[in-house]
Formats: structure tokens, C-alpha cells, sequence
């Protein structure tokens, strides 16, 4: 039997040891949270991912960017298998995501991810929307449910519009809202599409802000974006996407500051001017 | 004048004939309180079928719809209640009516439920799922309550029409409020049943009708 501390990898106090049932690998504090090998994805007879590998550790912040149609949404999104991969393995803590027997709705809710589009529930309230998972997947009391919704709501400053339906909401607070609905289900993995590519350029400051908070709390992110600047600053490592494979992949000093390949520079010249 | 008035609004015949109309009245109300609220769930069921992953279930669905949608009620329910029987399945009035105006109602109410769970965006489901919910959670909680409210207008008119259809079954005899209207006049030799049952069915619908009307505004605003 395998017990790990997922608080422990978070850098919290260790409270209360998490059972994990499916557990493939040894874990050790140093297993990747996620584990890409060999991935593919064809859709048809076009190839969007041709064998993708990338590990991410815990607490780390890995940066994907790359030029439109490069496999990006496709790659996270075939890491909660909203996609579903053509070949290759995605272990998540150790557990095979593309295994036969996985259940794929238990990994689903270790694993939070956040639309570029928010896709908030328009007829739920700013807590209904956080409280739903919880309820249904989780199976929490009612009451206890809405303390974690609140709890998660204030995470990303949001307390005070729990009551609020979405329409009411700017998209900077809808998608902080969408964050606390993922946030809420404690994930062990977080990944965020273009999380403020919809939003008013006054708006975005306040989500980067909202992660980089989530950062500091040691959560483990993948985060597809075209914020340069966010990711220089936050970023463990920086990931460089095209034609549905990694070219180069360093800290962000090494690939904004000297990048090796020519599509690299090209790219990076192209979105920084 | 006063021999119209005598025709079509003698209040006696009315208060005597009022009585059987209510009971008929009933009869209807039956009907409507199995083949809409069973009507409306089948619907749901084969829209469900009809915009599911699943290739099997949407091709089947398809004949199902254009059939019911295609025959007309009143050729369905005669087939039902008198062409069976040379199949030697024997049904009752009311389990005839009942029978067709399901399958009838089924098939329409699945291409408006069809029309509303197809105007929900994929985001809402992958959204869903992304946080562990199931398929079934997620059109349990998230679709299905937005898709019902995008047409619930058509659902509403659809059920006003229901309601109206049931009139059809005084052909098979049942002695739902139509026939038992028709019956009265017969025996009267006087108009006034059939319009006493226009108006029962008037203040039946008025209000669904006035509902809808309000509805439809706000959802054009
Ligand atoms: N469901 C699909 N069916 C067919 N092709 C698809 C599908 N989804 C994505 N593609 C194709 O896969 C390629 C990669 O798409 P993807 O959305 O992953 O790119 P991206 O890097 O996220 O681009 P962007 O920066 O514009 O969001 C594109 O050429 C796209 O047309
Ligand atoms: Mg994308």
C-alpha cells in the first residue's frame, strides 16, 4: 500500500496522508506530477502531435508557447484526455491516464484546468458553479460544500461576489471564478489554456495575479499563453511548441534571452515586437 | 336574434349539459397529465439519443422522429385503435389515444429538446467533465437545465398543441371533452355544448397561451 503526502508536495504541513488507489510507479517526492511520453494525436489523417515528451515536477510552473495551430490546446488538452491521444502515455502521480482501467473521472478532479473562453455554468451562481463538482464528485454535504466554494472563491479575492450569476461578472472575475471551480477540488495539477487571451488588457493582471498566488501555494502548472512577460517572471521553465513538436524547451533567461533554434527566434521576434 | 341566442347560447341546456362536459372536461385532463409530463420525458430521451457520441443511437433515432413527426396524429391514432386489432392487439380508447399521441408527442418534443441541447456550447460540457463530472451528471446539471430554457417557448407551444390534440380522440369514441360535447349537442339538438366546451378549453389554454406570449417577448428582448 502506498501512501503519499500530496500537502507534503505542496510544501504545506503534511495534515493527512491522501490513499491513492491507483498508483502505477513508486512515488517519490521527486515523481513528476506529470509524466508525457511519446504522445501523439492524429485527427483524421492529420498529425497534430508527433511524440511529445515533457515532464513536470511538483510546484513547478512550465510554460507552453508557440505559433497558432502548433498542437498547444491539444497537447493540455489530451493531458486531462478531454482529447484522446492517439498513442504515447501521460502518467499523472504515477498513474497511467491512458490505461484501460483508470478511472478517468477520479483523475479528472486531481487535475483542474481553466478555459480561455471560462466556460463558467450561466445559470449558477458564482458558487453554484464551485460547489457543483464538490457536491457530485466529491460528494460533500451541502453545507461543507458551500464552505470550500466560499473558501475557494476567496482565494481569488471573489468572496464577496459568491451570489453573483456570471452575466454579472467581468471576465477577469469569471475567470477567477473558473480557477476556484478547479482550484476547489484541490488538484495536484493545474493547466490553463490562453487563460487571458478574452480578457480587456486591464483585466488580465488581475488572473496572472490569481496564479502567480497559486504559484507561491507550490500548485504544479501548465499554462498555454501568449503573456510573455508573465511567464519571464513566473515561470520555471519555458516550453517552445511547433508543427505539433517540443523544438527547445529551458529556463525563460535561456529562451527569451538565447534561444537555440532559428523557429524559436523567429517566433519569439515575431510576438515580443 | 333571440333564436341564435336559443341555438348557441341557451344557458339552460348549459347548466344541464354542464355535468357530462366536466366529466369530459376530466377525460382530458387525463390524457394531457400522462402524454405530456411522459411525452416531455421521452423527448428528452430521444433527443438525448439523437445528439449522443454514440453513431448506433443517433441513426436510430432518425426514423423514429421523421415517422412520428410525418404521420399525422388523427391516421395514427385509427391505425392504432382500429388496425391492430387485425394484428390481434386490441387496445382500449384510452390506451390508443395515449399510445399515439406519445409517440406523436415524443418525436416533437425531442426536436425542439434536439434544437435546445444543440445550442449549448462544447466549453459547458468539457468544463463539466474537466472537473470529474460524468456524462450523465453533466447533462443532468449543466446542459440539459440551459438547454430546456433556450426553448422553453417551443416546449410551452408544443404542449398548447398537445392539449388541443387531444380533441382528436372523440373519434375513438373516448369521452374526452370534445365527444362529450358533440354527445350533448346530439341529444339537445342544440349548439350551446359545443361552445360551453370552446370556452372550457379557452380558459384551459388562455392562460398557457398569455405565458407564452410573455415568454416569447422576453426571450426577442
Ligand atoms: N477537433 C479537431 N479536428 C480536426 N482538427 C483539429 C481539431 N482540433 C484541432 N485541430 C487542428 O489541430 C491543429 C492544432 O490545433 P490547436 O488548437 O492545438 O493549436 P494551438 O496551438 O492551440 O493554436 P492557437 O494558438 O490558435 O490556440 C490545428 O491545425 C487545428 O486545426
Ligand atoms: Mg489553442
Amino acid at each position: 500500500m502506498l501512501l503519499i503526502h500530496a500537502d507534503a508536495r505542496r510544501g504545506l504541513p503534511a495534515a493527512r496522508p491522501l490513499l491513492l488507489a491507483q498508483v502505477d510507479t513508486a512515488l517519490t517526492p521527486d515523481t513528476p506530477i506529470l509524466d508525457v511520453r511519446g504522445l501523439t494525436k492524429r485527427f483524421g489523417s492529420t498529425e497534430v502531435l508527433k511524440g511529445i515528451d515533457l515532464k513536470v515536477r511538483p510546484q513547478e510552473l512550465v510554460f507552453v508557447i508557440g505559433p497558432s495551430g502548433s498542437g498547444k490546446s491539444t497537447f493540455l488538452r489530451c493531458c486531462n484526455r478531454l482529447e484522446e491521444p492517439t498513442d504515447g502515455s501521460i502518467r499523472v502521480a504515477g498513474v497511467e491516464l491512458l490505461a484501460h482501467k483508470v478511472d478517468i473521472n477520479a483523475m479528472r478532479r486531481r487535475i483542474g484546468m481553466v478555459f480561455q473562453s471560462f466556460n463558467l455554468y450561466p445559470h449558477m451562481t458564482a458558487r453554484g458553479n464551485v460547489m457543483l463538482a464538490l457536491r457530485k464528485v466529491l460528494k460533500m454535504p451541502k453545507e461543507q460544500a458551500r464552505a470550500e466554494a466560499d473558501a475557494a472563491l476567496d482565494r481569488v479575492g471573489l468572496a464577496d461576489r459568491a451570489g453573483h450569476h456570471p452575466s454579472a461578472l467581468s471576465g477577469g472575475q469569471q475567470q477567477r471564478v473558473a480557477i476556484a471551480r478547479a482550484l476547489a477540488l484541490k488538484p495536484e495539477l493545474m493547466l490553463f489554456d490562453e487563460p487571458t487571451s478574452a480578457l480587456d488588457p486591464e483585466l488580465v493582471g488581475s488572473v496572472l495575479g490569481g496564479m502567480r498566488d497559486l504559484k507561491a501555494d507550490g500548485m504544479t502548472m501548465l499554462v498555454v499563453s501568449h503573456e510573455m512577460r508573465f511567464a519571464q517572471e513566473a515561470a520555471d521553465r519555458v516550453v517552445f511548441m511547433d508543427g505539433g513538436v517540443i523544438v527547445e524547451e529551458g529556463p525563460p533567461s535561456a529562451i527569451f534571452g538565447a534561444p537555440k533554434h532559428e523557429r524559436t527566434r523567429a517566433f519569439l521576434s515575431r510576438v515580443l515586437n | 336574434m333571440d333564436q341564435l341566442l336559443d341555438q348557441f347560447f341557451n344557458l339552460s341546456i348549459m347548466q344541464q349539459v354542464f355535468p357530462l362536459l366536466v366529466k369530459g372536461l376530466w377525460m382530458t385532463l387525463k390524457v394531457c397529465a400522462i402524454v405530456i409530463p411522459v411525452g416531455a420525458f421521452a423527448g428528452l430521451v430521444v433527443a438525448l439519443c439523437a445528439t449522443s457520441q454514440s453513431r448506433l443511437a443517433r441513426i436510430l433515432t432518425v426514423p423514429y422522429v421523421d415517422l412520428f413527426r410525418a404521420v399525422p396524429p388523427l391516421v395514427l391514432l385509427i391505425f392504432i385503435h382500429s388496425g391492430l386489432p387485425f394484428a390481434g392487439i386490441s387496445l382500449s380508447p384510452f390506451q390508443s389515444v395515449t399510445l399515439a399521441f406519445l409517440l406523436n408527442n415524443s418525436a416533437f418534443y425531442g426536436e425542439i429538446y434536439r434544437a435546445g441541447l444543440e445550442s449549448i456550447g462544447a466549453g459547458q460540457r468539457e468544463a463539466a467533465r474537466s472537473t470529474g463530472l460524468t456524462a450523465l451528471q453533466t447533462n443532468i446539471y449543466v446542459v440539459i437545465p440551459q438547454a430546456v430554457r433556450n426553448v422553453l417557448p417551443d416546449l410551452l407551444s408544443n404542449t398548447i398543441e398537445v392539449v388541443k390534440l387531444t380533441s382528436l380522440a372523440s373519434v375513438v369514441a373516448l369521452p374526452e371533452l370534445l365527444y362529450s360535447a358533440d354527445m350533448a349537442r346530439s341529444i339537445t339538438f342544440n349548439a350551446s355544448p359545443l361552445v360551453l366546451a370552446a370556452a372550457f378549453y379557452l380558459v384551459l389554454l388562455w392562460p398557457v397561451v398569455r405565458l407564452l406570449s410573455r415568454l416569447e417577448r422576453r426571450v426577442a428582448a
